[in-house]
């Protein structure tokens, strides 16, 4: 039976990550990207939220709550509408571990998952994209190669969040399986592995307090058990998570655009009025709050057929084109509504652009 | 607790119209879009007696002598208008039933003008009823209405000019139905829109006459009439809500809340033109062997897969914003923008979906041989009626910021 309103556990932590955005990491957002770090008492306070450590089952340390996929998109759309690098940065360790104990076995998820559930925030992070041009993470270059029981793992990666104190990385990487043709295989490699290189912290148009860096494996014997489940369905169902969480955030930013930019409308006078009251500047702001409440419905739907573990690639697929699309004009439109000023780093219109850019073509940058 | 799966009972409504869409008005939309100004009797009929005796078709929507829940009764109207409209949207505002007028009866009228006004609606002939707003000099701006009531005793008499008044003729004519028109009239010039209210006229009341239907872009199934009012008297009784007129515009805003409930319902019907056009070019694709590749990346993706996607993602933003704002009418909460939203979307957006349809097809999709170019034009409506997609932005805009209508305009 249709219903749109979340269940009342989901409202409390919403409740919760609300404040936090507004309160903590909002102020910090221009800080942040003007020095290209993030407080570590920030991060700290972030982690005891609890973001992480909520679904981890209790015997392995965590809170023991079950995972869902509509939980993930509202924390990651909440966070990311106080500061998109700050929230990717504070949900990266999630990329390890939703991973793992949706598609690891029981062994790897007992030595990986409870080193998530300590007083101190874990980095970890996903390598998944690659500095090429064609890069498609459902075909990557980076090869896994058969070597005896072990595998063989080489290729660069890019972007990858956190890169330079993550101590474990989901990669994804092609997997020649025999005769048919290579499929991306999910794969955790720690941070000492041999033959795996650190490259120099990247400098992006956005995203600038988040860390990223390149990464390279040259030959890195992987054992068998760092591998994740390689079937179709939770291949897809890994970069179906990824695409939610990742348009949960163009949800969150494109919001905070289109609140900043209301609000300075309605005191921004001209022309004896406040320019808000012009139709050019209203229809632009009704279409963002529009579109901001239709790029949420899209999300949780993926995000609900994932709950049910349904397959959702179509609509995790549209719901990310249609929010990265949407946030980029939500943005945009943002920065035009403050006119020159929307140029001035002294409003963060022209952040939230910057950081929307990203939506399109980055990916596994996070994970609902 | 989210969930996005329509009730088992709504579900099973959908499929009804479904096949009802594809075998009873597909197979004829075509001819009385070329026909134009005559009607389908033969399916009327139908759908008059089918809405009877089985309870589906938005005719029997409103009527709670249904045994079913009616916990979700604007969010099933919206679905089972969207399937009606998939089959044609022409036909389904043909179809007889209680329509815009029945939904300002159910909106403003007191509970013994509904039995009296909606009764005519079980009965053996079809019935229709039609709502008359615009005026020659007025659309968008109804507050300036020209069209008067003026008391006379236990009588009101109207005079004016309405036009584009949907099914004005099924519902107006005598010899067509038993039907009537809810008319919008001042009663006090001086007062704008506070003066404004509905009266219900019914069909053959001397002093209202259908002067003219118009020739359309589109939906030509559905009549579109001018009436004309000359001394036209109605009983005192026939006026929808209170006869006093307030000091504020309240009265004015309560005649406006039936478009929260109409606007969900008129997106539901672009949605079903849009998903015509949609569902015709997923099956020609997929005849040519043309796929459409979901979850890889964008620069591998075709433009013929880049606007499909488009359109896909367009067309179910558009529905998840139009079931919203049913939803939570069924819920009793204030929809207002939600509604204008539904609609602005909805109407927008059929409009690229239907026409980029047209131009995926290429010179096929220009030809009558096929239906786009006809969905293309029954497509455009929705842009327009129940308010345009300007007037739709301006109340969104209204109320995210906080404005009323004087300090945006």
């Amino acid at each position: 039976m249709i219903n749109f309103e979340l269940d009342e556990d989901q409202q409390l932590i919403r409740d919760t990550v609300v404040s936090f955005a507004r309160d903590e990491v909002r102020p910090h957002a221009r800080e942040a990207d003007e020095k290209g770090t993030i407080p570590a008492e920030l991060v700290q306070k972030g982690w005891e939220l609890g973001l992480v450590q909520s679904v981890i089952p209790e015997d392995l340390g965590g809170f023991g709550n079950a995972h869902s996929a509509i939980t993930g998109a509202v924390v990651a759309e909440e966070l990311a509408y106080g500061d998109l690098s700050i929230a990717t940065h504070l949900l990266a360790p999630r990329l390890v571990t939703v991973p793992t104990l949706e598609f690891g076995s029981d062994a790897l998820k007992k030595s990986v998952l409870p080193r998530f559930c300590g007083e101190r925030f874990e980095a970890a992070s996903a390598a998944v994209m690659e500095p090429r041009m064609d890069f498609d993470a459902s075909a990557p270059a980076t090869t896994l190669k058969r070597d005896g029981d072990d595998y063989l793992l080489s290729g660069e990666k890019c972007l990858v969040p956190l890169g330079n104190e993550a101590r474990q990385f989901l990669v994804i990487a092609s997997l020649a399986n025999g005769t048919g043709a290579p499929h991306a295989q999910a794969l955790l490699v720690d941070r000492e592995t041999p033959g795996l290189t650190v490259g120099e912290r990247e400098r992006n148009m956005g995203l600038k307090a988040l860390a990223t860096t390149r990464i390279t494996f040259d030959g890195c014997k992987i054992p068998r058990e760092q591998l994740l489940d390689g079937n179709e369905a939770a291949s897809a169902r890994l970069a179906n998570l990824w695409r939610v969480a990742q348009g949960a955030m163009a949800v969150g930013v494109a919001r905070a655009a289109y609140d900043y930019a209301r609000d300075y409308a309605r005191d921004r006078r001209a022309f004896g009025q406040a320019i808000a009251q012009k139709q050019a500047i209203a229809f632009m702001l009704a279409e963002m709050a529009m579109e901001v409440d239709a790029m949420r419905l899209l999300v949780w739907e993926a995000a609900w057929r994932l709950d049910r573990h349904e397959d959702a690639t179509r609509e995790a697929h549209l719901a990310k084109r249609y929010t990265s699309d949407m946030a980029l004009k939500i943005t945009d439109n943002a920065v035009q509504v403050l006119g020159g000023h929307g140029y001035i780093r002294d409003h963060l219109v022209e952040l939230f652009l910057r950081n929307a850019r990203s939506f399109s073509m980055l990916e596994g940058l996070a994970i609902a | 607790m989210i969930d996005y799966e329509l009730s088992p009972d709504i579900a099973a409504t959908r499929e009804q119209l479904h096949m009802l869409a594809e075998h009873a008005m597909r197979p004829i939309a075509r001819d009385y879009d070329e026909r134009e100004h005559e009607k389908p009797w033969d399916f009327i009929n139908m759908m008059w007696q089918l809405s009877k005796n089985s309870g589906i078709g938005p005719g029997r929507e409103k009527d709670k002598t249904q045994p079913r829940s009616d916990s979700e009764r604007n969010l099933r109207t919206c679905v089972a208008v969207e399937e009606l409209s998939w089959g044609d949207a022409g036909l389904y505002l043909a179809m007889p039933g209680p329509g815009l007028g029945g939904a300002a009866v159910m909106a403003a009228g007191t509970p013994e003008q509904k039995e009296r006004f909606l009764s005519r609606f079980k009965g053996e002939k079809p019935v229709w009823s039609a709502m008359a707003i615009t005026e020659p000099g007025c659309g968008s701006d109804s507050a300036a209405i020209q069209t008067t009531a003026v008391r006379d005793g236990d009588h009101w008499i109207l005079n004016g000019t309405k036009i584009f008044c949907t099914s004005g003729l099924m519902a107006g004519d005598p010899s067509k139905s038993n039907g009537f028109i809810v008319v919008w009239a001042t009663v006090d010039r001086s007062a704008g829109r506070a003066g404004i209210k509905s009266f219900i006229v019914n069909a053959g009341t001397p002093g209202m006459t259908v002067a003219k239907c118009e020739d359309k872009l589109g939906i030509r199934a559905s009549d579109t009439a001018t009436l004309i009012f000359e001394d036209c008297r109605i009983p005192f009784d026939h006026i929808l809500g209170s006869a006093e007129v307030p000091k504020t515009s309240e009265g004015f805003k309560g005649v406006m809340a039936t478009f929260d409930a109409t606007r969900p319902i008129v997106a539901a019907s672009a949605l079903g033109v849009g998903r015509a056009a949609l569902d015709f070019v997923r099956d020609e694709l997929k005849r040519q062997n043309i796929p459409i590749r979901y979850g890889i990346a964008t620069h591998k993706l075709t433009v013929i897969e880049r606007d499909f996607m488009d359109m896909e993602a367009n067309l179910q933003a558009a529905r998840l914003l139009t079931w919203r704002a049913a939803w939570m009418m069924d819920r009793g909460q204030k929809n207002n923008l939600e509604a204008s939203m539904a609609k602005a979307k909805a109407g927008l957006v059929v409009t690229q979906i239907t026409q980029k349809a047209v131009e995926l097809l290429g010179p096929l999709g220009y030809s009558r041989d096929l239906m786009l170019e006809k969905w293309m034009r029954d497509a455009k409506i929705n842009d327009i009626f129940e308010g345009t997609q300007q007037i739709n932005m301006m109340i969104i805009a209204r109320r995210i910021l906080g404005y009323s209508s004087k300090e945006l305009s």
